[in-house]
């Protein structure tokens, strides 16, 4: 289903829209707080467009480097051209070593290869342990937001979920408790996993070290006593130096979440002694969104979320509206160059309000790409040929001085002399669902302005 | 100075009240602006539908019609926004370079192309603005909450400079209205609650008069805002700057 069906569906619950939209709002107001009382906060986030530019303008060499040094740490690097490929080597390297359980802390990378359902069908058990991702894994749903995965929920849905699947009491909805038995369950898997996987927001070039940012310490903790760590990152994740690491740390919480930094900051550097360590560098898409000048800075993004918090679209449609692993407005342009027609109802999905790109910790113009998106759609003829020829109408119109001013005219005349019944019908006029049409006035201001000049 | 005047389609045809009060008001500030009598639309309805393509003959018709004025005035921030920053699908010859940079939002013109930063008159009533947000972010005409708290821009200094009024202040400062061009259909049930959420805002802050600088964000609102039998008025800036009164 397109983007408008599923928003209609999500915006006929009146107070759950409220609500979502209410919470998110609130997360943006945190974000705005941290944003306004660091004085240099436009200035880091004009470093980190910087940063990321120039990284991207030489991936290919800084990957190497990162290549070259995470191998001399003593990590193993593999290459994943797409997600079938990467499924593929993390399946591999956990036979290898006779993993039967895998922990994972948040990756939205493996979401978007879709790793836990091939691994699962391959027999293995897979546990997400970051708190929102274990509540929709539970109820076998998608992420509906990069950062708070499970905030379409309520505590009430939560609640519901773990009396299902954890066995707390019926009706419990105390945050406190239901935490507490996810915390219980989760210690349990993270005893037995073998091998432990983590995301990864940053991968330094210089020291093929790597950074994952998580606010429950569940990383580490899986990382920590599981025998086998797999990290898996987008060419993307790269950076140049350890000294560009602060400017990325320094927005990516602040923006995400309105925290000044994320409770753990874990660095990774080489695998403890008798343990193993595993990078796997995945394209997926990457390089053909790298090739399109318009739309290759939308790979400078840090996976912040602060573009969803902000979008008046997203917080009144709900992340699964969107249909696409990344949801909201960055979703919005990465999305279409994975699959045009798939994706092609979700450039529209905006007003072009620009919130989005002024919010962006590392300024991508989201709002120019969404705009540069819907052309590449039309072009490609993935519009609804009804809006096609209609564009197509409009403008011949309008590129006519007489057949708009004649034009004009009888729609106002019959906009007057119609029935409002007729001109507010629901099925014919979608605008009439919540507004009245204005009041056709009885002369054009074209009009007027004549009278005055034949008056004087 | 020759200075055209550059009235969106549907203002023309729906609001021409909005577009004579612009034409007063750039009177009494002792600019004569004449209105090109062939000029219809900008083209970006088409455009941001993903027809770029088909609206060039439009844009075309509006180069030509705008040809040789020393500045282009409209009562729209979109509409203007749509000129300076898309019309870049042209060949950009002399004409198409001097049309993109001398087209000016309505209260742009007056503060920074006439220097004018206070109008004089009266107008007692409780104000709220609407900030549309091709101004404000697109052509920054006014300060946006992402990046500051300050409220500032030339539209709510001219307001604020008249006699008597009260401005309202409201709990999200700039969020978009809903509008949106054709998202307004396209999308129509998040576009309506964006509307009903907006016009909330204002009702629950208490705003007589709503008012902002681009008509098609206020139409959007002036329809959610009737359909809801709300006692609040709709007026574009212009007519209160025009000193219009409700």
């Amino acid at each position: 289903m397109s983007h408008p069906e599923l928003a209609e569906q999500f915006t006929k619950d009146v107070d759950r829209t409220t609500w979502h939209d209410e919470t998110l709002w609130f997360v943006r107001q945190k974000r705005d707080r941290m944003a306004y009382s660091l004085p240099e906060f436009q200035e880091l986030r004009d470093l980190a467009s910087q940063i990321k530019n120039h990284t991207l303008s030489r991936l290919d060499d800084y990957l190497i480097q990162f290549e070259e040094a995470a191998r001399r740490n003593g990590v193993h690097v593999h290459w994943a051209a797409d997600a079938a490929e990467h499924n593929q080597i993390v399946l591999d390297i956990l036979r290898q070593n006779s993993v039967e359980r895998v922990v994972k802390s948040k990756s939205m990378l493996t979401e978007e290869c879709h790793l836990n359902p091939f691994l699962i069908q391959n027999g293995l058990q897979v546990v997400d342990t970051d708190l929102g991702e274990r509540i929709v894994q539970l109820r076998d749903e998608a992420p509906s937001h990069i950062v708070l995965p499970a905030i379409h929920l309520k505590k009430e849905d939560v609640g519901e979920t773990f009396h299902q699947h954890l066995g707390t009491p019926k009706g419990e909805k105390d945050p406190q408790r239901l935490t507490e038995a996810a915390r219980q369950h989760l210690r349990e898997k993270f005893v037995d996993a073998q091998a432990a996987m983590t995301g990864v927001n940053f991968a330094i070039a210089e020291t093929g070290s790597f950074v994952v940012c998580t606010n429950e310490g569940n990383a580490d903790l899986g990382v920590d006593l599981a025998r086998v760590h797999i990290a898996c990152m987008g060419i993307e994740k790269i950076i140049p130096k350890l000294e560009h690491l602060g400017v990325f740390t320094r927005l990516l919480a602040r923006s995400a979440t309105g925290q000044p930094t994320t409770t753990y900051t874990s660095h990774f550097t080489r695998p403890a002694e008798g343990k193993e360590m595993h990078i796997v560098i995945v394209d997926n898409g990457r390089t053909q969104q790298l090739g399109r000048p318009d739309f290759r800075n939308s790979l400078k993004c840090i996976r912040c979320g602060a573009c969803m918090n902000t979008c008046p679209v997203y917080r009144r449609s709900g992340g699964h509206s969107y249909g696409s692993t990344v949801p909201g407005p960055i979703g919005a342009i990465l999305s279409p160059n994975i699959d045009l027609k798939k994706y092609s109802s979700l450039p529209f999905a905006s007003t072009l309000c620009g919130s989005c790109s002024d919010v962006c910790p590392v300024k991508i113009d989201i709002h120019t790409q969404l705009y540069k998106w819907r052309q590449i759609i039309s072009e490609e003829g993935a519009l609804p040929p009804s809006k096609k020829w209609s564009m197509k109408a409009l403008s011949a119109v309008l590129a006519s001085p007489k057949v708009f001013t004649n034009g004009g005219w009888f729609a106002r005349k019959l906009l007057r002399f119609l029935p409002h019944g007729l001109t507010h019908a629901p099925g014919l006029n979608p605008w009439a669902k919540d507004r009245e049409l204005p009041e056709a006035p009885k002369q054009s201001f074209r009009e007027w302005y004549q009278q005055q000049n034949n008056a004087e | 100075m020759k200075v055209g005047l550059f009235i969106p389609c549907y203002v023309d045809q729906f609001y021409p009240q909005v577009g004579i009060a612009t034409f007063q008001l750039l009177k009494k500030l002792g600019v004569r602006a004449e209105f090109p009598m062939q000029q219809t639309c900008c083209g970006q309805p088409m455009a941001n539908s993903g027809c770029e393509h088909e609206a060039l003959p439009v844009y075309r018709h509006f180069v030509d019609t705008f040809n040789g004025y020393d500045a282009i005035v409209c009562p729209s921030g979109s509409c203007v926004y749509h000129v300076r920053k898309h019309f870049n699908t042209l060949e950009q010859t002399p004409a198409v370079e001097q049309i993109r940079s001398s087209v000016y939002e309505l209260t742009d013109f007056i503060t920074s192309v006439l220097g004018v930063e206070e109008i004089p008159g009266s107008f007692p009533h409780r104000v709220g603005i609407h900030q549309s947000c091709h101004g404000q972010r697109g052509l920054r005409l006014a300060s946006d909450s992402e990046i500051t708290p300050v409220l500032d821009g030339g539209l709510r200094r001219l307001l604020s400079s008249l006699k008597g009024i009260q401005l309202t202040e409201l709990d999200r400062s700039d969020e978009c209205c809903g509008f949106g061009g054709t998202f307004c259909v396209a999308e129509a049930a998040v576009s309506g609650r964006m509307g009903q959420d907006r016009v909330g805002d204002h009702k629950r802050n208490g705003t007589e008069i709503l008012t902002g600088g681009d008509m098609s964000c206020l139409m959007h609102l002036e329809g959610v805002i009737r359909r809801q039998n709300l006692s609040m008025r709709v007026m574009h800036v212009a007519e209160i700057l025009n000193g219009n009164q409700p």
